[in-house]
């Protein structure tokens, strides 16, 4: 049995199944849709799990050979968390009846599923825009103005990231004549480079086209920007798998590239400082992704085998634990009609199952020991003391303190005030969702083993353990005592009240100075085409009024009417002139 | 509806807050203490001064706080801030 369903997985692109799979939902209805939409995610995980390893799948087209599907370890293992991802998301909006949603989800997810285990640039290009097209339905379906412009700036920049991705690719094909992404011979870090400087321009495009949908600093905004408008479950399902395939992407084109330390450095801490200031509940979350992708990039950056297992595995324990805490945020916004901590609190009384899984939820992604953020982020900490980027590690050291502020998420929604909204607990099958998420990031943490044996490298020869003394007591000082601050800040009034507002990030610079810049510039041109236009007006009545002249009946020659017979005979004359002059 | 601080007493209920709270620090104490009772390995010598990673988290948060409470004088805007023309 296991046999045939492998032999039947090797002949399917993964991914497909999910993407055309989706189309088929229109013409289901009711528990049959639900059952259908259900069967996909858990059909396509069963044979992610089991498809052989190799280069399986290469299709001839003109004179490229593009390879649908390679199988190894690193495309496996986000091939399975894609899978149960779509099968969470899918149990989470099983109340919505949006069949727009309902499609652009799945076809999202298999886009996803499809680009982890292309094996060459075209075909990644054409499944990296499949994503960036098929989600942007998500923001879309809540059907408002304000989504509608998201959406669009969502996509110009997602859209912005594929051109780039072509682009690179041709340059790199003119200058190497190989579409290769990863061979058998160097399955990662192809193209890493040691200085950007040297770099052929064809991969620093590759590396920017990355870099926007992994959120880089200064290209992170359109992540901040486009999650907290989408839909309740559109958030969902958006936080799963856009960005860590673009993780996927780096650590598959760019492992060992060391400017992505620095990068990925910068990107832990500077989104935490904007979380602990933003009121949207949701977008705090979209800040701690954002951190949390950092963590990621250093480890990709490192491209030690620990570092990459890091990688690998914080990505894997991340998308649960993210999207459990969006869903919790999903819940409280479908309930209290509102996710602004500044009206929140108090909400642990009618919503206590969504409590728990929350902070659990929280746990996880601050790292605590016994939840499944510490087995994995723990090893990136450690490939980073062993390299001796000292500051780096400091650095991360300092965002994995400062992270526990996203206790703030469980704090400002169920506890802190009581806001007195009358709300109830969250639908069936959200609790069903979040109860499963929140059992897998306990589940994780405490027997990590079956998760390390999904790691690209082989663990045991690697020799590194999560729980041994020194980790667990220094990570729970570091947080405990970040609980401490926490405490001591908000009885000195130190810390930041939730406030309305709207804080200003590098959107800025599209969404007001470049607006600016365009309306000064267009105010700039319109001034030049009216003064033109005025001066082309006078020009040519200039010339009307000269011609009228010339005509008019009472001052000149041309105006007065000529007989017939006169007129004749100056044509005539004129003839006979042209007959000369064709002669000589 | 009002932009005002939420800096009141938690809801929980006081009793449960400060039965929390105190076991909190008894955690701080007790996890700075057990750096004592066994040898760290770090890859750098302050790693392994006790009660390292309890003072620089805290140091850290406190930071991070007061860093973001001026940030926001620089970033924070009105809600409708994109709205507008």
């Amino acid at each position: 049995m296991i046999e045939l369903v492998a032999a039947i997985a090797a002949k399917f692109p993964p991914g497909l199944l999910l993407l055309l799979g989706a189309l088929l939902i229109p013409l289901l209805k009711g528990r049959a849709r639900a059952a259908y939409m259900l069967a996909l995610p858990v059909v396509g995980l069963v044979m992610t799990w089991l498809i052989p390893a190799g280069t399986l799948i290469t299709v001839e087209m003109f004179d490229y050979s593009l390879i649908l599907t390679r199988v190894d370890k690193l495309s496996r293992i986000f091939g399975i968390i894609f899978h149960i991802a779509a099968l969470l998301s899918v149990i989470y909006s099983l109340h919505i009846k949006d069949t727009v949603q309902q499609v652009a989800a799945l076809m999202y997810a298999g886009s996803g599923v499809a680009a982890v285990f292309v094996g060459d640039l075209v075909s990644l290009f054409v499944f990296w825009e499949a994503t960036a097209i098929t989600s942007v339905f998500l923001i879309w379906a809540r059907r408002t103005e304000r989504a509608y412009a998201t959406g669009m700036r969502y996509l110009l920049i997602q859209v912005g990231s594929g051109v780039l991705l072509l682009a690179g690719t041709i340059i790199h094909y003119r200058a190497t004549g190989s579409l290769a992404f990863g061979t058998e011979a160097q399955p990662v870090g192809l193209f890493a480079f040691d200085d950007i400087a040297d770099a052929s321009p064809g991969i620093v495009l590759i590396f920017l086209s990355f870099g926007i949908k992994a959120a880089f600093p200064l290209l992170h905004n359109w992540l901040q920007d486009a999650y907290p408008e989408a839909t309740i479950t559109g958030t969902v399902w958006l936080s799963a798998f856009t960005t860590k395939l673009a993780i996927y992407a780096l650590a598959r084109g760019f492992a060992g590239t060391d400017l992505l330390i620095p990068i990925g450095a910068a990107m832990t801490a500077f989104p935490i400082f904007y979380a602990v200031i933003e009121n949207d509940l949701r977008r705090v979350l979209a800040y701690s992704l954002n951190n949390q992708l950092g963590f990621m990039v250093v480890g990709i950056g490192i491209g030690t085998e620990l570092a990459l297992n890091g990688t690998a595995g914080h990505a894997f324990a991340h998308i649960i634990y993210k999207g459990l805490l969006f869903m919790s945020m999903g819940a409280v916004l479908l309930r209290a009609g509102t996710i602004k901590g500044s009206e929140l609190g108090g909400l642990w009384r009618r919503m206590p199952y969504t409590t728990v899984f929350c902070v659990i939820g929280a746990a996880a992604i601050s790292a605590f020991p016994l939840f499944s953020g510490f087995v994995t982020k723990s090893m990136i900490l450690t490939a980073a003391a062993e390299g001796h980027h000292t500051i780096v590690f400091a650095v991360l050291l300092f965002a994995s303190a400062g992270l526990f502020h996203h206790s703030k998420i469980p704090y400002f929604a169920f506890f802190a005030h009581d806001s007195g909204k009358k709300v109830e607990e969250a639908p069936t099958n959200m609790l069903i969702a979040m109860g499963a998420a929140a059992f897998l990031c306990v589940a994780i943490g405490i027997y990590p083993a079956p998760l390390y044996e999904l790691l690209p490298f082989d663990m045991e020869k690697l020799g590194w353990t999560p729980y041994d003394m020194t980790h667990v007591v220094t990570m729970s000082q570091l947080l405990f005592s970040s609980a401490l601050a926490f405490v001591f800040l908000q009885k000195t009034g130190l810390y930041p009240a939730e406030l309305r507002s709207t804080n200003v990030d590098s959107e800025w610079i599209y969404r007001r100075g470049g607006k600016r810049l365009v309306l000064v510039l267009g105010h700039f041109v319109g001034g030049w085409y009216r003064i033109g236009r005025a001066a082309a007006g006078r020009a040519l009545m200039q010339v009307v009024d000269r011609v009228g002249r010339l005509h008019s009946p009472a001052t000149s020659l041309l105006g007065e009417p000529w007989a017939i017979s006169e007129a004749t005979l100056l044509v005539a004359a004129m003839l006979i002139a042209f007959l000369l002059l064709a002669f000589f | 509806m009002s932009d005002d601080p939420h800096h009141g007493p938690p809801s929980v209920g006081a009793v449960a807050v400060k039965r929390i709270l105190r076991s909190l620090y008894v955690a701080c104490a007790v996890l700075v203490l057990l750096d004592f009772t066994y040898e760290k390995h770090g890859h750098y010598t302050w790693e392994a001064w006790p009660g390292f990673h309890a003072g620089y988290g805290f140091v850290s948060c406190v930071l991070l706080v007061i860093l973001a409470t001026q940030l926001r004088k620089v970033v924070r805007r009105d809600e409708d801030y994109y709205d507008r023309d």
